[in-house]
C-alpha cells in the first residue's frame, strides 16, 4: 500500500532525518513519533504529495490526509462539508452515512451548525467523522489527538483499529501513544549538526505487538 | 553524432561543477570583447558618426538607449526561458541564471528609462513623455520588480526558484501582448511626432556604430551574468570538495 | 464538479461581503475621484478612470481569492483528495469572476453614468466588462496563487499582476472611447477576447503550480 525507499525529506536544502525505508501493508498501523521538528509533519505531507523536496522514492496509493489544519470550511455545516469532500473523491452525497459518521464521533447534534460556531474539539470530531466517509484505504494523520479529550482519543483509537481490520492502513504522527494494540513504531530523529561539523541522524523502526 | 555531443554539452551545462569549469574561459572572452566593443562603439557613435539632420547631436544618446532597451527585454526573456528549462529538465542551474539576470536586468532597464528621458528632453522639451517606447520600458521595469519582490518574500531556495520560474514564464508570454497593446495605444494617443525609432532610414554610418554598441552591451551582459553565476555557484556549493580545491588553487597562485 | 460549485455557492451566500465590499469600494473611489477632480466628469478621461478603478477593485478582491481555503486547510484537502485538482481551480476562478468580474457588467455602466459618460455608451461599457474581466480574474488568479502564503502579499500581488492587466485596460478603455466617438468597436472586441482566451489557456495551469508552491511553504 505504501513503500518508502531511502526517503529523506528536505527543507532549506537540509536533510531532515536519516533515509527511511519501510513497507506498509494492509492492516498496518504505523505510529510516527519523534521530537518536535524531527520532520514528522513534513514526512506525512511528502507522502500526501504536498511537499516535493526529498530524495529517495516512495510509492503509495491514493490517501486520505489529515493535517494540522482541519480542512473544514467554517461557513459550512458538517453535512455540507462532507458533501463537498465526497464530491472531491468523485462520489455522491449520502445524508444517512453522514449522520451515522457524526454520531460515531459524538457530534450528531452539530450536524446543522456552521463549523465556525463549534469549539476546537468539536471541529476535530467533525474532521474525524469525515475519515469514515472516505473511500481511500491509506490514512495519513498528523497529530489527530490535538485538542481532544480522553473519550475522543478512545474513539480515534477504535476508528483506527476498525479501519485497519477492514483492510486499510494508517500512518499516524503523534506525541502521545494511541491505545492501539498492534502497532509498528517509527521514530524519527532530527538530523543534528555538532559544532565540529559531523552529522548525526537516525530513525528507529520496531514492530511492537502487545499481548492483551 | 551531433546530437550525442549536444546531449553531453547539455548535461555538462546542468552540473554546477562542469558549468564552472566550462565557463572559465568564456568569462574572459566576454569581458574583453565587451570592453573592446563598448569603447569602440562609444567613440565611434559619440565622436565620429554623422549628426542627425533633425535632432543634431542629441540623438547620440540612442547609442546607449537602444542597446539598453534591447538588452533589458532580452534579459527578461532569458529569465523566462531559463525558468522553462528549469521546469522541464529540472536543472538547478537555471535558478542561478535567473538570480544573475535579475539585478542586471533591473539596472539596464533603469538605464534605458533614464537614457530615453535624456533623449526626450531636447526632442520633446520635457523630461518625460508617455509614448509607446517609454511605457513599454516602464512596464518591463515593473515586471522585473515583481520578480524581485517575489524572491525577497520566499525564504526557501527551491520554492523561490519554482515561483520565480513560474512568474518569469508568465511574464515572458505576456510581453508580446503588452508590447502590441502599448503600440496600439500609442498610435491612438500620440501625435505622429518624430519617434525614437530610426530603423530603416538610417544610413550605415549611423547604424554601424549602433550595431557595435549592441554587441558590446550583450557581451557585457554575458560577462556580468557569467561572473554572477560563477560566484553564486561557489556560494551554493560551498561545502563541496571541488570548491575548496579551486579556492585553494587560486590562493596559492 | 457540481459539488464544487455547490460549495462555492453556499460560501458566496454566507459571505456576501466578498461581493458587496468591492462594489462599495468602487463606488467610494469613484466618489473620491469626482470630488478631487470634478472636471473629469463627462470628459474624455472618464472611460479611462472607470476602467482604472475597476482594475484596482479587482486587485482588492484578488487578495482574498484563495486565502480562506488556504488558511482553513480546504486547499490542501483539495489538492490531496480531488480526482482532478485542475477542475477545482477552474471552479474557483469561475466563481471569482462571477462575483467580482461579471458583476461589473451591471455596475460598470452605472458608474459610467456617474462619471458623466453618455447613456449611448452604456452597452459598450457592459460589453467591455464582459469581454475584459475574465482576463483580469484569470491572470489575477496566477498572482493570487503564488502570494496567498505571504503575510503582506497584497502589494506583491499588485506588482505581479498590474503589468498583466495592462492590455485589458488599454483595449477596455479603448472600446468605450471608440463607442463614445461613434467608431467601430470591433478591433477592441477582438483584442479583448483574444487576451481573455490566452489568459484562459495559461492561467489554470499556472495557478495550480502556484498553489502547490504556496502549500509547500505552509
Amino acid at each position: 500500500m505504501l513503500t518508502l525507499e531511502e526517503l529523506v525529506c528536505e527543507r532549506d536544502g537540509r536533510e531532515l532525518f536519516a533515509p527511511v525505508s519501510i513497507d506498509v501493508r494492509a492492516g498496518d498501523y504505523v505510529e510516527l513519533t519523534g521530537a518536535n521538528g524531527a520532520g514528522k509533519s513534513t514526512l506525512l505531507r511528502t507522502l500526501a504529495g504536498l511537499h516535493s523536496r526529498y530524495s529517495g522514492a516512495f510509492d503509495s496509493v491514493d490517501c486520505l490526509f489529515q493535517g494540522h489544519r482541519l480542512g473544514l470550511d467554517g461557513l459550512l455545516t458538517p453535512l455540507e462539508n462532507f458533501a463537498w469532500f465526497v464530491g472531491l473523491e468523485g462520489r455522491d452525497a449520502d445524508r444517512e452515512r453522514f449522520l451515522d459518521a457524526l454520531q460515531r464521533t459524538g457530534v450528531l447534534n452539530k450536524a446543522y451548525q456552521p463549523c465556525s460556531e463549534m469549539s476546537a474539539g468539536q471541529q476535530r470530531r467533525v474532521a474525524m467523522a469525515r475519515w469514515l466517509l472516505s473511500s481511500r484505504s491509506l490514512w495519513l494523520l498528523d497529530e489527530p489527538l490535538t485538542a481532544l479529550d480522553a473519550s475522543a482519543q478512545q474513539v480515534i483509537a477504535q476508528i483506527i483499529v476498525e479501519h485497519c481490520q477492514a483492510g486499510g492502513a494508517v500512518v499516524c504522527a503523534t506525541h502521545s501513544e494511541l491505545p492501539v494494540a498492534q502497532k509498528r513504531l517509527l521514530k524519527l530523529e532530527a538530523t543534528q549538526r555538532t559544532p565540529d561539523g559531523s552529522v548525526h541522524s537516525g530513525y528507529r523502526d520496531f514492530a511492537k505487538v502487545q499481548d492483551e | 553524432m551531433l546530437s550525442a555531443s549536444f546531449k553531453r554539452l547539455w548535461h555538462k551545462l546542468g552540473s554546477p561543477r562542469w558549468f564552472f569549469a566550462l565557463t572559465e574561459s568564456w568569462v574572459k572572452v566576454a569581458g574583453w570583447s565587451a570592453l573592446v566593443l563598448l569603447v569602440w562603439g562609444t567613440i565611434w557613435g559619440l565622436g565620429f558618426a554623422p549628426a542627425d539632420y533633425q535632432q543634431g547631436n542629441s540623438f547620440r544618446i540612442m547609442y546607449v538607449h537602444v542597446p539598453a532597451a534591447m538588452l533589458a527585454q532580452s534579459l527578461y526573456i532569458g529569465m523566462g526561458v531559463a525558468g522553462f528549462i528549469g521546469l522541464v529538465w529540472r536543472m538547478k542551474l537555471t535558478d542561478v541564471a535567473i538570480s544573475a539576470c535579475l539585478p542586471l536586468g533591473m539596472v539596464i532597464t533603469a538605464l534605458a528609462l533614464f537614457s530615453g528621458s535624456v533623449w526626450g528632453r531636447p526632442t520633446w522639451g520635457s523630461w518625460w513623455e508617455w509614448d509607446g517606447r517609454t511605457v513599454s520600458t516602464l512596464v518591463l521595469f515593473f515586471l522585473y520588480v515583481g520578480i524581485y519582490a517575489l524572491r525577497e518574500a520566499i525564504a526557501d531556495q527551491e520554492l523561490r526558484a519554482r515561483a520565480s520560474a513560474l512568474i518569469a514564464m508568465v511574464g515572458t508570454i505576456n510581453i508580446p501582448i503588452i508590447k502590441y497593446s502599448v503600440e496600439w495605444w500609442n498610435t491612438l494617443h500620440q501625435p505622429a511626432s518624430f519617434g525614437l525609432t530610426q530603423k530603416p532610414a538610417m544610413p550605415s554610418e549611423m547604424w554601424l556604430p549602433l550595431l557595435v554598441m549592441v554587441l558590446g552591451f550583450y557581451a557585457f551582459a554575458g560577462f556580468v551574468v557569467l561572473v554572477r553565476m560563477r560566484t553564486e555557484i561557489l556560494n551554493r556549493e560551498m561545502g563541496a570538495r571541488w570548491v575548496r580545491d579551486w579556492v585553494q588553487a587560486r590562493s596559492e597562485r | 464538479m457540481s459539488s464544487l460549485l455547490r460549495r462555492e455557492w453556499q460560501v458566496a451566500l454566507r459571505a456576501k461581503g466578498a461581493i458587496i465590499n468591492p462594489v462599495a469600494f468602487l463606488l467610494l473611489s469613484t466618489t473620491l475621484f469626482v470630488i478631487a477632480a470634478p472636471d473629469t466628469v463627462s470628459s474624455d478621461a472618464a472611460a479611462g478612470i472607470l476602467w482604472t478603478l475597476v482594475l484596482l477593485t479587482q486587485l482588492l478582491a484578488l487578495d482574498a481569492m484563495y486565502r480562506r481555503d488556504f488558511d482553513s486547510g480546504v486547499l490542501e484537502q483539495t489538492l490531496v483528495s480531488a480526482q482532478v485538482p485542475f477542475v477545482a481551480v477552474l471552479t474557483r476562478i469561475f466563481m471569482q469572476w462571477l462575483s467580482t468580474g461579471f458583476i461589473m457588467v451591471a455596475v460598470g455602466p452605472a458608474l459610467g453614468i456617474l462619471l458623466g459618460l453618455p447613456a449611448e455608451a452604456t452597452p459598450a461599457i457592459a460589453l467591455a466588462m464582459l469581454l475584459g474581466t475574465p482576463a483580469l480574474s484569470l491572470l489575477g488568479s496566477i498572482g493570487a496563487s503564488v502570494t496567498v502564503g505571504f503575510s503582506r502579499g497584497g502589494v506583491i500581488l499588485a506588482l505581479l499582476v498590474m503589468p498583466l492587466f495592462l492590455p485589458t485596460l488599454i483595449f477596455g478603455a479603448g472600446l468605450v472611447a471608440a463607442a463614445e466617438a461613434g467608431s467601430s468597436v470591433m478591433p477592441q472586441v477582438y483584442a479583448l477576447s483574444l487576451i481573455s482566451l490566452v489568459a484562459l489557456a495559461i492561467a489554470p495551469f499556472a495557478t495550480l503550480a502556484g498553489l502547490k508552491i504556496s502549500l509547500e511553504m505552509q
